[in-house]
């Protein structure tokens, strides 16, 4: 093919495909600029690595898929049709090996007959590792573009909208139904995945449409509507949802600001679809030939972007439309040098046109991958032209894809011989051309099957339909995914009507009775970036900061996850590892004193006078009984009666409560109590605050806790598991005596904007005892010895009270929630795994292994926790073990494969140190 | 994506509501073991309508049943509950 | 029928295709079946199968209301993997690992099942006593399992992000080596074609709109090809579990709910194994053609739409880059849902009912696919004998009304919450 010419102008700009310098005007598409430059071949296809061009003029094209881009802003499998040439643009060709003109993964094409539909699940017998073998070649093979490496190094943004009108489409139809609107008073919105507004009349004669499009635009922006020009609706969701996305650069170019993309979710009160239609290709052999178009693409290369992509044309076509496209060509000095109507009939735009009735194209000719000579069949009798354009329109698909995402529904349009629209379930309508394609011939493939493409991308032809009709695989959907038709990139947007005619034709029944496969989003591919959003650098997972955040950075600590929070594991000294850190920490907490962060545990206020009801049916242990400045440890179940959290509970008033549980638990927790609370007992008179974030929490620990805390609020601090208001560093605080560690130990509680100056003041008291700050690590060690349960620990619903030996603290009343679940028999029958604690004899005890009696068995329990005893050194552990109460004393091996570590153990009680409780009463 | 009527705060969009459980979950107080636990664990689970308990956690907390269709998401009707529904 | 192979395929290249039967017939129903199971998905298709491999029975049907595989089968992200924590779940999954390791030949249908790893990344040092712990439990029981340092992780997958000041950074991970994925599509069809090979009809386009009862027991069905008495019925439906029991006056634990997956355009090898995670809830691998599959939590509220929820989906993807942040200008091509059977405890259920002859095979959750082995062998065993296999008794329905419940993650009764 030579390259038509264009004059130059004062903006051409510049761009590289395959490494090579070309120049392009400034609003040519890539596949405008390639054939302006003479390209006709721009890809190969994904299976037989057939030699493709361009195909289309828009989003539909299956052909000529591009790398667009370097970096981080490689996007592999663009359209060249679907990006605008901007200064610098990199392009490449894919899927090829050596190069795009000489490529030797052809050879599959020699092989077709062989790879026919079906292929790959009839042989590559044997092992799974075998046809690993296997595969790994075949999926070298397949694929197209290669994906970036890098990180992406530009942003995409997010916003949501809303609006009386969307319209979707800025054709004819789309622009009037936008003025109406807008000038009607309706908030508008009107989209268009185009650079510019116009779509089916950019192909009219330049002057026709350009001042009616400008006025209509104006129109709509003066009564206020907007306007979203390459912005794409690609998806219609529940309730008139409808996601846009917007490019803001092109594929591989530097954002003006660095966000390249942009997605909206627009909530509109009504949807009006001005999609118009795709054209269809006809099939017949070697119909995917570089050099054969669909007519209207042409017409639009010719009228909007001043290309000729051929001298010497041939035209296939059933309907009028394609007349169109004649004439452009003629006016663009090309030659027509036949057209074959399929219709019987002369047609009254075929005047000193070379037309031939009864006719369709058989087969195409080519050299060095450009169209040489087409041949087709005229009233039964074979005929040749040389050509080096062949322009087919095989009738209009209408768009109806967001129709059809929005629940819609379709009926078939005989004379279009297509489906469009029917009921639509939501506020949706279709308008135009999509609503009302032109009349064609029929839409039934006449000519033979070999080669002769359907899906040009997925490399599936009439044969391979057949072949999957043969062999059973005969609904639409089975057709579809045993011969991978409209699975590639293009969704089958030009495939789908061929195959469907041809199947229909094969189970003998009319088109609409052969069905159709399922239209899902997005209508066009999304980048992934712009559904991640800001989302891609955090996952989505927003972080917790604490309240003395700045006052533990100050001591660089090694900083532990939990939940969304994050918080000091252990404050190592200079030369510590975490071990030693911990160790040290968890020893001062022994010996003198400690202090810690434990702001992040849940907190409620329960207040009125239905409180005590309302955490009686919460916790399942007594409440009621509890003085005023008490407090008690507490637990919750689930409604089928597992263990689902624990914590305290403090009567700090006549009527006020405050209940803390675990951190990991928090949100669960409130949502547990919010719906005890507003649904089960909504005539209750208490109230529930989550003062989680309220109060920051500090703890002080160990024997010398309790004459730290009597200098810090100047009074005798209160006895274990007891309560005062008191004031420290001039500020109130709730001090609560309860004991986590095992020693005499409060936790005092400050609102938490005014946390910085207590936990100074406290940290100041410790240090004065010869204690210091401790992490989570330490505190584990601590919890761990005393035999203290942890939620996702010990806890881990699948434990009964029972289970956790804490049936004693059962509500004897019931009434809790989960006091039925308690009954049934499961939750009470022998084999049960019961907390045990464990002390190494030989080795340390891995945490999270397994118990087994011996070597090979199957596990009997594990290991939920372990560590070393504080002062006297020695490995122990907490541990789930089936009947464990009744095997104290027995030895058995706690073994971790994936490690490589065992240990032998003894069975023990849970309680490692202090199992009295005297250290923390007075 | 759902439009939710909150009956507090007016349409608003799904992903401010959580969803939380149907109504034929909820046992009455005072049921056995068994019907307790009937009710927990069968469900209605309708290719249809059914009602179901939905709290609008990122707007006014408030909890709210929503009668909807599984299939088609049509909301026919979404009633408040709560103390604030009470005389 | 014709039997696969390399020759048959150079036999089909010279002849043009000529010489291919229908993998498997469309017969009319029968008055009577021994066996009738509703679904044809991959789980009712291999039930058919085994029931004839195995039990030698013939007079059985398999109802489908649409296409076979048209199910959840046909929407999975198809990861194959034991790596349960539970004992009786991942000796049951195992069980299946070990028949998807043969099954291509066993069907003479390549399903093309590719144990190329299935690996869960540990995000902290609890996450990676979470996965030792996990792997230990598999290990002990005789499955494989090896933890991950970060570096072997990273030569595994060049392309995730290995920073260490990643949101979730990556400190390791727990491979099953024989885990991977297979064809879906291929796994309904090789049993449709087994099934059908032994006389076992498939009736597409006949969907149970009823039973029919004789007392408490049910001796047939409803169809919307006419009524087809049955000897013993098993329900195996998935998402539809809900809807097909009541239809026999049960309710079950189970909440339907909606499970999405996507994928991106092709692209060349860029995942080479399946990428889970233990503190996300995305998982990432590639297929065959290329493209990049991607799964996420299900929209946790009821639904049967087979339409996702856009932000769900948002927020997968938006996980996904973060882990493997290169994934960011791939184009997504199309979405998807299933309706997943999500039961209360988050495990499977294959047994008995209440009502005579009736049995039920759900309660899959948006993990079913890897079972379709497992799951056809051990039901087909309970339809044929009226007892449940070993492998399947700890999955009976009477459990959650005991409370022998098998929570994997300990979440309870509330699918939405799990
Ligand atoms: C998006 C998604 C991703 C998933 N990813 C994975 C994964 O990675 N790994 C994994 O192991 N699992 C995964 N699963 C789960 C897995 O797909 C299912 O658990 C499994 O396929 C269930 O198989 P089935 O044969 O039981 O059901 P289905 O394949 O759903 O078959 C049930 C069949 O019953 C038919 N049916 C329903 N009602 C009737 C009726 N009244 N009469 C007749 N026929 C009826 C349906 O049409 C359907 O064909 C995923 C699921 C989804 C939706
Ligand atoms: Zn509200």
């Amino acid at each position: 093919m030579t390259g038509p010419s264009r004059p130059s102008s004062a903006t051409d700009i510049n761009f590289t495909f395959d490494g090579k310098r070309y120049s392009a005007r400034r609003g040519d598409t890539l596949a405008a600029a390639l054939l302006a430059n003479g390209i006709g071949l721009v890809g190969r296809s994904f299976k037989y690595h057939r030699p493709r061009g361009i195909m289309t003029a828009g989003v539909e094209e299956p052909s000529a898929l591009v790398t667009v881009g370097e970096g981080g802003r490689t996007e592999p499998n663009t359209r060249a049709t679907d990006v605008f040439v901007y200064d610098g643009l990199v392009a490449n060709s894919q899927n090829r090996w050596p190069s795009l003109s000489l490529d030797f993964g052809a050879i599959f094409g020699l092989a077709a007959p062989l790879f026919s539909a079906g292929f790959y699940y009839k042989t590559f017998f044997g092992s799974a590792k075998r046809w690993m073998f296997y595969e790994h070649f075949i999926r070298k093979a397949a694929g197209l573009g290669n994906a970036p490496t890098e990180s992406d190094p530009d942003r995409f943004s997010q916003r949501a909208a809303f609006c009386d009108v969307l319209v979707v489409g800025a054709g004819p139809s789309g622009l009037a139904a936008a003025v109406d609107a807008a000038e009607a008073g309706q908030r508008v919105i009107l989209v268009e995945q185009d650079e510019i507004l116009g779509a089916s009349l950019i192909r009219d004669p330049q002057e026709l449409y350009s001042v009616w499009v400008q006025n209509c635009a104006e129109r709509i922006r003066a009564a206020g509507g907007r306007i979203l020009t390459r912005t794409t609706a690609s998806g219609y969701w529940e309730h008139d949802l409808v996601t846009l996305t917007q490019r803001l650069a092109e594929p591989g170019q530097v954002p003006h600001n660095g966000v390249a993309q942009r997605l909206w979710h627009v909530r509109a009160g009504q949807v009006l679809l001005a999609t118009g239609s795709i054209e269809r290709p006809v099939a017949f052999p070697n119909n995917d030939r570089p050099g054969v178009m669909l007519s209207q693409a042409v017409r639009t290369y010719v009228r909007r972007y001043g290309v000729c992509p051929g001298q010497r044309v041939v035209i296939a076509t059933n309907n009028d439309d394609a007349y169109l496209t004649a004439h452009a060509l003629q006016e663009a000095g090309a030659q027509i040098v036949a057209i074959l109507e399929a219709r019987p009939a002369p047609a009254g735009q075929g005047q000193n046109l070379p037309v031939f009735n009864n006719a369709h194209p058989l087969s195409t000719k080519g050299a060095r991958h450009c169209l040489k000579n087409v041949s087709g069949s005229v009233d039964g009798v074979t005929k040749s032209w040389d050509a080096d354009l062949l322009a087919v329109s095989g009738g209009f698909t209408p768009v109806v894809h967001l129709h059809c995402q929005a629940g819609g529904t379709l009926e078939w349009n005989d004379a279009a011989q297509a489906f469009v629209p029917a009921q639509s379930r939501q506020n949706v309508k279709t308008i135009g051309g999509a609503a009302a394609p032109a009349p064609v011939f029929n839409a039934t493939p006449v000519a033979p099957a070999k080669k002769s493409f359907v899906d040009f991308q997925n490399d599936v032809t009439l044969a391979d339909v057949d072949l999957a009709w043969a062999e059973g695989y005969r609904s639409v959907e089975h057709l579809k995914r045993y011969t991978t038709l409209g699975m590639a990139t293009d969704q089958g947007k030009t495939s789908n009507m061929g195959a469907l005619a041809r199947l229909a034709e094969k189970q003998g029944v009319a088109i609409p009775e052969a069905g159709l496969t399922t239209f899902r989003p997005p209508y066009t591919p999304v980048t992934m970036g712009l559904f991640a959003g800001a989302g891609a650098k955090d996952a989505g997972a927003h972080k917790r900061r604490l309240a003395l955040y700045d006052v533990h950075a100050a001591k660089n600590p090694i900083w532990q996850p939990l939940g969304y929070w994050f918080r000091p594991r252990a404050y190592p000294m200079a030369g510590e590892t975490l071990a030693d850190a911990a160790m040290r920490e968890a020893r001062s907490v022994r010996t003198s004193a400690g202090l810690t962060d434990v702001s992040t545990l849940a907190k409620f206020e329960v207040s009125g006078p239905d409180a005590v009801a309302l955490l009686e049916t919460i916790c399942a242990t007594t409440v009621g009984k509890l003085a005023v400045g008490r407090g008690r440890y507490t637990f919750m179940l689930r409604e089928d009666g597992f263990v689902f959290d624990d914590g305290t509970v403090w009567r700090i008033d006549e009527n006020r409560y405050l209940l803390t549980s675990s951190t990991g638990g928090a949100d669960r927790m409130a949502t547990h109590l919010s719906y005890v609370r507003n649904y089960l007992h909504p005539s209750w008179h208490v109230s529930v605050v989550n003062v989680q974030e309220h109060y920051a929490g500090i703890a002080i620990a160990g024997p010398k806790a309790k004459s730290a805390v009597a200098k810090l609020i100047g009074e005798e601090p209160p006895r274990h598991m007891s309560t005062i208001s008191a004031k420290i560093a001039g500020v109130s605080v709730l001090v609560l005596a309860a004991s986590y560690s095992g020693e005499r130990a409060f936790e005092i509680y400050v609102d938490a904007r005014n946390a910085e100056p207590v936990w100074t003041h406290c940290e100041t008291a410790v240090i004065a005892e010869g204690g210091c700050l401790y992490g989570l690590e330490a505190m584990e060690f601590l919890r761990i010895e005393k035999g203290h349960l942890v939620v996702g620990g010990e806890i881990d619903g699948r434990t009964t009270p029972q289970d956790l030996a804490l049936d004693k603290m059962l509500n004897k009343a019931g009434g809790f929630i989960g006091a039925s679940g308690l009954g049934r028999s499961a939750l009470s029958e022998p084999g049960r795994r019961q907390l045990v604690g464990l002390e190494a004899i030989e080795g340390s005890i891995p945490e999270g292994s397994m118990l087994v009696t011996a070597d090979g068995k199957s596990p009997e329990g594990h290991v939920t926790a372990s560590a070393f005893r504080i002062m006297e050194g020695g490995s122990i552990a907490l541990a789930h073990l089936a009947d464990g109460f009744d095997r104290h004393g027995e030895e058995l091996i706690a073994t971790s494969p994936t490690r490589g570590q065992r240990a032998r153990v003894r069975v023990i009680a849970p309680h490692f140190y202090d199992s009295a409780g005297e250290r923390y009463r007075d | 994506m759902m439009l939710i009527h909150c009956p507090h705060c007016g349409p608003r969009a799904q992903s401010e509501f959580v969803y939380e459980r149907t109504v034929d979950s909820v046992a009455p107080t005072d049921a056995t073991t068994d019907q307790a636990m009937q009710t927990l664990f069968t469900r209605n689970n309708p290719r249809g309508v059914d009602d179901e308990i939905w709290r609008h956690s990122f707007g006014c907390r408030a909890w709210m049943v929503i009668t909807r269709h599984r299939v088609t998401n049509e909301i026919s009707h979404v009633r408040a509950v709560g103390p604030e529904t009470l005389p | 029928m014709n039997r696969y192979s390399a020759f048959g395929l150079l036999r089909g290249a010279l002849n043009g295709q000529k010489h291919w039967q229908p993998a498997w017939r469309d017969p009319e129903p029968k008055a009577h079946y021994d066996i009738i199971i509703i679904g044809g998905g991959g789980h009712g298709l291999a039930t058919a199968y085994y029931l004839a491999k195995v039990h030698g029975l013939r007079n059985i049907a398999v109802l489908e209301k649409g296409w076979i595989g048209g199910g959840n089968t046909g929407r999975n992200t198809t990861i194959v993997r034991s790596n349960y924590r539970l004992k009786p779940l991942h000796d049951f999954f195992e069980f299946g690992l070990k028949l998807w390791h043969h099954l291509s030949d066993e069907l003479n249908y390549n399903v093309m099942f590719s144990p190329r790893g299935a690996m869960f990344l540990g995000h902290s040092d609890a996450d990676m006593v979470k996965l030792a712990e996990r792997g230990d439990a598999m290990r002990c029981d005789g499955i494989d399992a090896d933890l991950m340092t970060r570096d072997e992780v990273a030569k595994l997958e060049p392309l995730l992000d290995m920073s260490r000041s990643a949101r979730f950074p990556i400190e390791g991970g727990l491979i099953q080596r024989r885990g991977g994925t297979a064809r879906h599509d291929a796994v309904a069809w090789g049993y449709a074609r087994g099934a059908d090979s032994f006389g076992v009809d498939i009736i597409q386009k006949c969907e149970v709109t009823g039973f029919v009862r004789n007392g408490n027991a049910v001796v047939g069905v409803e169809t919307t090809r006419g009524r087809i008495g049955a000897g013993r019925v098993g329900i195996c439906v998935a998402g539809h579990s809900g809807h097909v029991a009541g239809l026999a006056g049960l309710k079950l634990p189970i909440e339907s709910q909606t499970l999405q997956a996507m994928v991106t355009e092709g692209v060349k090898p860029m995942i080479n194994s399946v990428i889970m995670s233990q503190s996300l809830h995305c998982y990432i691998s590639q297929s065959d053609k290329g493209g990049i599959v991607f799964g996420g939590d299900p929209d946790n509220w009821p639904s049967y739409a087979q339409r996702g929820h856009p932000m769900v989906m948002e927020g997968a993807i938006a996980q996904g880059l973060a882990l493997v942040p290169s994934l960011s200008r791939l184009r997504m091509v199309r979405t998807w849902s299933g309706v997943t059977d999500m039961s209360f405890d988050g495990s499977p259920i294959i047994g008995e009912t209440p009502v005579r002859n009736l049995y039920l095979n759900g309660g899959w959750c948006y993990g079913g696919f890897k079972a379709t082995p497992a799951s056809g062998w051990t039901y087909a065993h309970t339809l044929a004998t009226g007892s449940p296999h070993p492998l399947n008794a700890p999955f009976s329905l009477e459990r959650f009304m005991t409370g022998a419940t098998i929570d994997e993650t300990g979440t309870g009764p509330m699918p939405s919450s799990r």
